[in-house]
C-alpha cells in the first residue's frame, strides 16, 4: 500500500465494520425477543401456574423459584465474598499463598457452568444429602458468583486511596476500624455493582441447576429450601426443545421475561458504576 | 473485649481468603471421587480415545473420541469467527471510536455478555439454524456450523474486553514516540500498539476459547447432538459439555455411565485449568 492514508481509511472500514458485526446482531436479537414476546406479556401469564402440560397458562412458579435461588446464591457469596476481597485488598502479602489464591480465583471465573452442576450434584445433592432442592442449587450458583463478587468488591477496596486509611490509623484506630469505618463505606457503589453482576449471572445460568434443583414441571411454590423449584432459563430450555408444540408466542415471553430480569439488573450495575464515576471525591 | 473482636474477624477474614483454593480443590476433589470409578471398567487411553460413545447399550462403550472431536470442531470454528472479529472491535474501541461513541460500545458489550447462554441458544434456533438449514440445502440445521456462530457470540464479549485492556494499558509515550516520528495512526496500532499488548491479547483470546469449550446450553439446543465422529462443520456433533447436560438426568447414581460422566467432567476442568493458568501467565507477563 503506497498512500499511507489510504490504507489507513480502509484498516479503519474494517475495524468499524467488525464492529458493526457484533452490534447490530445484538441489537436484533433483542429487538426481535422484545417484538416477539411482548404480545404474550399480561398480568396472567406474569402470576399463573402452567397449565396443559405447558402449553398455556403463565410462568409464576418458574419466575419464582428464580428468584429464590438468586437470593439464595447471594447470601451465600456475599459474606464469603466480601470478606476474601478484604482479605485480598487488606491484608494479603505479597507471597506465594496470595498467588495461588489469586490463581484460585481465575480458576472458579473460569471452570465451566456444567462442571458446576457436576459438583453441586456430588457435593450436595449426594454427599451431604441435600437432595435437588433450592439449597443446593442456591450453594452451587453461590460458588459460581463468587469470582464475580471477590474481583469486583477488591477492585473497588483497592481504588480508596491509601492517605484515608494512613489519615485513620494516625488517628489511633485499629486496622479493622480502620477498614470498617473508612475503607467500606467508601467502596460499596462498587461492592454493589459486583453484586448485582453477580445476581444476574445466577438468575441466567442453567447447566449449574440442571441436576441441583431443577424441576421439570412442578405447579405449585415450593414451601421449603428442601424443595425443588422451577427456575425460569431451565424452563425455557425445556419448552423449547423438550415439549413439542408449544406455542411460539410462550417461548418468546419466557425468553422476554428472563432477558429483561437479567439486563435490568446489569443496567442498574453500569448506572451505579457510572453515578459512582461521577461523583468520586478523589 | 474489643481486641478479642477484632481478632475474631481478622481470623474470620483470612478463612474467608482462602475459601477460593478449597472451593477450587472442593470442585476438583468431588469429580476425581466420581469420575475416577470409570476407570475400573476402561482404561484412560480407552476412554480418551475410543470411537464409540453408547453409554445404555449391553455392554456399555464408553469412548469419548467423537465428543472431544465435536467440541474441538465448534470451538475451533467459533475461533475463527470471534477472533477477528473480537481483536478488530477492541482496537476500533480503544483507539479509534470517539468518546461518548466509546462509552455506548462498551455498555453494549457488557450487555451482549449478560445475555443467557439459553436465550442464545433459543434466538439461535429458531432464527439461526433455518438459515442454515436453507442456504446450505441440509436435511437438518442443527449443525456444527450454527453452534460455531452462537458460540462466537459468547467469546467475543471476553474477547473484546480484555483486548481492549490490553491496548488500554501500553504506555501513551509508545504511540506519541510513533506518531511523532511521523507514522499514520493506523501505521502506529499495526506497527506499535498490537505488537506491544501481544501478550494481552492472546490472553484475551485465550480466555475466549475457553469460554466456549465450557459452553453448555446453547451448544445442547442448536448442535443437533449426534455423537459421531464428524466429518464437515455442516454435521449435527455433540460436545463434551451437551453430553453431560442432556445425560445426567438419565443417568443412576453409582452407574458407570454416571461415573463416565464424571471423568469427562474431569477432561473439562482439566481443559480450564490449562487455558486459565496459562492466560494468567501472559497477564502477568504484560503487567510486568
Amino acid at each position: 500500500m503506497r498512500n499511507p492514508q489510504r490504507a489507513q481509511n480502509i484498516a479503519f472500514f474494517f475495524l468499524l465494520l467488525a464492529t458493526f458485526l457484533i452490534v447490530v446482531p445484538v441489537g436484533l436479537i433483542i429487538a426481535i425477543i422484545i417484538q416477539k414476546g411482548l404480545p404474550a406479556i399480561n398480568w396472567q401469564f406474569i402470576s399463573d401456574i402452567p397449565r396443559q402440560g405447558m402449553r398455556a397458562g403463565g410462568i409464576f412458579p418458574a419466575i419464582v423459584g428464580t428468584l429464590y435461588l438468586v437470593i439464595g446464591a447471594v447470601i451465600f457469596a456475599l459474606p464469603i465474598g466480601l470478606l476474601a476481597a478484604i482479605y485480598l485488598s487488606e491484608y494479603a502479602k505479597d507471597n506465594l499463598l496470595t498467588r495461588i489464591t489469586k490463581l484460585a480465583i481465575v480458576n472458579l471465573a473460569g471452570v465451566p457452568s456444567v462442571v458446576y452442576g457436576l459438583f453441586g450434584l456430588a457435593l450436595f445433592v449426594v454427599f451431604l444429602k441435600f437432595g435437588a432442592s433450592i439449597l443446593s442449587g442456591s450453594l452451587t450458583l453461590g460458588i459460581m458468583i463468587l469470582p464475580i463478587i471477590i474481583t469486583t468488591s477488591r477492585e473497588a477496596l483497592e481504588s480508596v486511596p491509601y492517605s484515608f486509611r494512613e489519615v485513620s490509623l494516625s488517628l489511633g484506630a485499629s486496622k479493622w476500624q480502620t477498614i470498617r469505618h473508612i475503607v467500606l463505606p467508601n467502596a460499596i457503589p462498587g461492592i454493589l455493582t459486583g453484586t448485582i453482576l453477580g445476581l444476574g449471572r445466577a438468575a441466567g445460568e442453567t447447566a449449574p441447576i440442571l441436576f441441583t434443583v431443577a424441576a421439570f414441571y412442578l405447579p405449585r411454590l415450593p414451601k421449603s429450601i428442601f424443595d425443588q423449584a422451577m427456575a425460569l432459563p431451565y424452563h425455557l430450555y425445556v419448552i423449547s426443545t423438550q415439549v413439542p408444540n408449544v406455542d411460539e408466542k410462550i417461548r418468546y415471553g419466557t425468553a422476554l421475561v428472563l432477558l429483561t430480569m437479567v439486563l435490568f439488573m446489569n443496567l442498574v450495575a453500569i448506572i451505579i458504576r457510572y453515578q459512582f464515576r461521577k461523583k468520586k471525591k478523589w | 473485649m474489643r481486641k478479642f473482636k477484632e481478632f475474631i474477624i481478622e481470623k474470620l477474614i483470612l478463612i474467608c481468603g482462602l475459601a477460593s483454593i478449597l472451593f477450587v480443590a472442593l470442585i476438583f476433589l468431588f469429580l476425581l471421587k466420581e469420575g475416577l470409578a470409570v476407570f475400573k471398567t476402561i482404561t484412560p487411553f480407552k476412554f480418551l480415545l475410543g470411537r464409540n460413545w453408547y453409554p445404555i447399550s449391553e455392554p456399555a462403550q464408553l469412548g469419548i473420541l467423537p465428543l472431544i472431536l465435536g467440541s474441538f470442531l465448534v470451538t475451533f470454528g467459533a475461533a475463527c469467527i470471534s477472533i477477528p472479529i473480537g481483536v478488530a472491535c477492541a482496537v476500533y474501541i480503544a483507539e479509534v471510536a470517539p468518546l461518548k461513541i466509546k462509552e455506548i460500545l462498551k455498555a453494549g458489550i457488557e450487555l451482549l455478555a449478560a445475555i443467557p447462554s439459553v436465550v442464545l441458544g433459543f434466538i439461535g434456533m429458531v432464527t439461526l439454524v433455518p438459515w442454515v438449514k436453507n442456504i446450505f440445502h441440509l436435511p437438518t440445521g442443527l449443525t456444527a456450523l450454527s453452534g460455531s456462530i452462537i458460540l462466537a457470540f459468547m467469546a467475543m464479549p471476553t474477547i473484546v474486553s480484555i483486548a481492549e485492556d490490553a491496548l488500554y494499558s501500553v504506555p501513551k509515550t509508545y504511540k506519541e514516540g510513533s506518531l511523532a516520528l511521523g507514522a499514520t495512526h493506523w501505521q502506529t496500532i499495526y506497527r506499535v500498539m498490537l505488537p506491544a499488548a501481544s501478550s494481552g491479547i492472546l490472553a484475551a483470546v485465550m480466555l475466549g476459547i475457553g469460554r466456549v469449550i465450557g459452553e453448555t446450553m446453547a451448544v445442547m439446543m442448536i448442535t443437533g447432538n449426534a455423537a459421531l465422529i464428524p466429518h464437515s462443520i455442516l454435521q449435527p456433533v455433540r460436545t463434551l459439555t451437551a453430553t453431560i447436560a442432556a445425560e445426567m438426568g438419565e443417568a443412576v447414581v453409582g452407574s458407570e455411565h454416571f461415573f463416565a460422566l464424571f471423568a469427562i467432567g474431569i477432561v473439562l476442568f482439566v481443559i480450564s485449568f490449562a487455558v486459565n493458568v496459562t492466560a494468567d501467565l501472559f497477564l502477568h507477563r504484560e503487567r510486568k
